[in-house]
């Protein structure tokens, strides 16, 4: 694990959990102790040797890291303006994504808390699966908490889940989707707090959430800085992730921060598009205030109602975002950027064909947008993108996206 | 009638307060209107008017039911407003039971503003400790308004003496850890808490999540200041054929809980 100092510009020193007027800490009394708790135990689990030699071990063996960076090389050259494109290949990572990388660390967490049980909401469910994983290996009792929506686009995952040991609970309040999966995931924290914790997927939540998450995925980035400077010998000219909750983007950008010549891009669902209503671009289309425990950007009307999300993405549709991402877009740090889902499902269709490499569609955001950066910035320059995840898991989506599965072919292959 | 001397009057008389809670907004604002008048009649001593909220995290099934409906048919922050008025206007004390972003949205200053013009007495903010926001205390004091915190059977000493020292009116001790609901029993911890809260403060305390009956009621009452109930009374409403025969119900089992928070 990455323990360097945060960057001072970022968090702000006086409010542990703030981000400048982001963050913070906005939940129900009775969770106050076992934030604090953990908040402690990370605080001392950082310090301590045997942790980080037990993390970092389980990362090596079990995970695979450090995971490799991949030239796009064709992708770059048809499809993305010529442009250099390197993948920060986290789709191989063990169970398909980046999500195991944080769930490694807040398992082990759990383990020194001493509590016997860990609850997780899921969106695509490969945070689920993660923590399924993580709990199945660690010999801890894990329920997930999954939109019924999402458990339907999803459905492969949902039976990963329940093959790892884990009990997955279908939610069915408000949009059925991530936002109330957190909900609910929330509702049974504060009921079982005492023998359960709660692994949280991402950059949101309330303090020390945030932190810990970007903490534990902070590796992406410190990886992938070493591997292109060994590879093309410079800093690349931009960086690009997709953006849900924020914690594979914030993961890959943090070794940059203080690269002032490297930008950072994210990209936000933008659905059917951001003018049609019908999107989860957080940060461009919403407004500052308070989900989930802190303060952020949002997707809220005029009452301060959470208006619902939508993505072909689950792992993007979610109406929040992290408050270190509403602090980086508006310190100017980082850009942050829609795409929309048939931008998305080209960008998918293109990796598939040029590269060999199905991604995730949460991921093909990044890939769309790093189309788009190649246009932008030319045959030039180097353009590094986290492939947060593999796609095995949106077959269907896509199949049915791209027409795949008309009668004849579906009703004997399948 | 503040908060405060709706208590005091209940404890002239030796028993604990009544306090019940229903959202503004259903089964419609009038209707809500009309179901808190019928609680107050039959004898509940403070009321916590809900604002509807989307993302309601301590709130259980039955709740979560009323507010989305009530969201869905419209009820706006306006509305909660003028639900506060009607009742203000039946003497009793109206609190708003409000999630953070509602009012952040509405502007802390501004709410604080409306809701004192409006008859109000205070908020009760579930999701939002005292050090969580620098901006809701001062704008309830400028208005004269109650700030009521919660206490957790988790709470540490310190922070029950923080959270007491932040509250007016009175303190919210949740008596079990978990959301609103109705429960077979109210947990042992809420007694003990009860005393963890009253070596820090003067003020009432009132203990809710759970309580559903005039038996439970009656235990409560015999270690705190006041007894509240949310679910029990949402539930007559969204059971209820039509909406005069919830009325009916809620108004039966105010008069019932009555009898229970004068049982010590
Ligand atoms: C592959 C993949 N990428 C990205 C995300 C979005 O999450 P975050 O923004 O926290 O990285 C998810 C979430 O499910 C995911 O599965």
């Amino acid at each position: 694990m990455d323990t360097r100092p945060d960057s001072g510009h970022v968090l702000s020193a006086d409010r542990p959990g703030r981000f400048g007027p982001y963050g913070g800490r906005y939940v129900p009394e009775a969770l106050i102790a076992a934030l604090d708790e953990l908040d402690r135990e990370y605080a001392a689990a950082k310090q301590d040797p045997a942790f980080t030699a037990e993390l970092d071990h389980l990362l090596t063996t079990y995970t695979g890291r450090p995971t490799p960076i991949t030239e796009a090389a064709r992708f770059g050259a048809e499809a993305a303006g010529g442009a250099r494109v390197l993948l920060k290949r986290e789709d191989l990572n063990h169970t398909g994504s980046h999500k195991i990388n944080n769930v490694l660390g807040q398992a082990l967490l759990t383990k020194r808390i001493g509590k016997p049980r860990v609850i997780a909401e899921t969106g695509a469910g490969q945070h689920g699966v993660a923590t399924a994983t993580a709990a199945a290996l660690m010999g801890l009792e894990c329920v997930i908490y999954m939109g019924e929506e999402d458990t339907r686009r999803q459905a492969l995952n949902v039976a990963r889940m329940r093959l790892l040991g884990a009990t997955v609970v279908p939610v069915t309040t408000g949009s059925r989707t991530l936002k109330d999966a957190i909900n609910e995931a929330l509702r049974d924290w504060v009921t079982n707090v005492a023998t359960t914790n709660y692994v949280f997927g991402t950059v949101a939540g309330p303090h020390p959430f945030p932190t810990l998450v970007r903490d534990l995925q902070r590796i992406i980035g410190v990886e992938a800085r070493q591997q292109v400077l060994d590879l093309t010998g410079k800093l690349p000219d931009a960086v690009a992730a997709c953006v849900g909750g924020g914690s594979n983007a914030i993961g890959i950008f943090h070794a940059f921060i203080d690269d002032p010549e490297v930008a950072l891009y994210g990209f936000e669902a933008g659905g059917d598009g951001v003018a049609t209503g019908r999107h989860a671009a957080t940060i461009t289309a919403g407004s500052p205030g308070v989900l989930h425990g802190a303060r952020s950007y949002l997707l809220q009307d005029e009452m301060g109602q959470t208006i619902e999300s939508h993505s072909i993405s689950a792992g993007l549709d979610y109406p929040g975002v992290g408050p270190e991402h509403a602090w980086l877009k508006d310190s100017g740090r980082a850009t942050y950027e829609p795409v929309d889902d048939a931008d998305a499902m080209e960008a998918f269709r293109l990796l598939c064909r040029t590269e060999g490499i199905i991604p995730a569609i949460e991921s093909s955001h990044a890939l769309a947008g790093a189309r788009r950066l190649g246009e932008r910035l030319g045959p030039e320059a180097t353009i590094l993108v986290n492939l947060s995840g593999r796609g095995d898991k949106d077959v269907d989506t896509a199949a049915t996206w791209f027409g795949l599965m008309d009668d004849s072919e579906s009703e004997g292959g399948r | 009638m503040t908060t405060s001397v709706a208590f005091e009057k209940a404890r002239a008389e030796g028993r604990a307060a009544l306090v019940g809670y229903l959202p503004a907004g259903y089964p419609s604002v009038d209707g809500s209107i009309e179901a808190i008048r019928a609680m107050v009649e039959a004898g509940v001593d403070v009321v916590e008017v809900g604002l509807p909220y989307s993302d309601p995290l301590i709130d259980g099934p039955v709740i979560q039911t009323a507010v989305d409906a009530a969201l869905r048919a419209g009820t706006t922050t306006k509305d909660v407003l003028r639900v506060v008025e009607a009742v203000a206007a039946t003497g009793a004390p109206a609190v708003v039971m409000s999630y953070w972003n509602p009012l952040d949205r509405y502007g802390a200053a501004a709410f604080a503003r409306d809701l004192a013009a409006a008859g109000g007495s205070g908020v009760i903010t579930p999701d939002l400790t005292p050090d969580a926001d620098d901006t809701w205390i001062p704008a309830a004091r400028e208005h004269g308004l109650d700030t009521v915190f919660l206490v957790a059977p988790s709470s540490t000493e310190e922070r029950i003496a923080m959270t007491t020292a932040a509250c007016r009116g009175f303190v919210y001790a949740t008596s079990v850890m978990g959301v609103t609901g109705t429960r077979e029993q109210v947990g042992d911890a809420a007694a003990g808490l009860v005393a963890r809260t009253k070596a820090t403060t003067q003020l009432p305390v009132a203990v809710g999540l759970g309580v559903s009956n005039a038996a439970q009621a009656a235990e409560i009452a015999a270690y705190a200041d006041g007894v509240v109930v949310g679910s029990a009374f949402v539930r007559r409403l969204l059971e209820a054929p039509d909406p005069a025969a919830g009325v009916t119900a809620v108004a039966e089992l105010a008069a019932d809980l009555a009898g229970g928070v004068r049982t010590r």
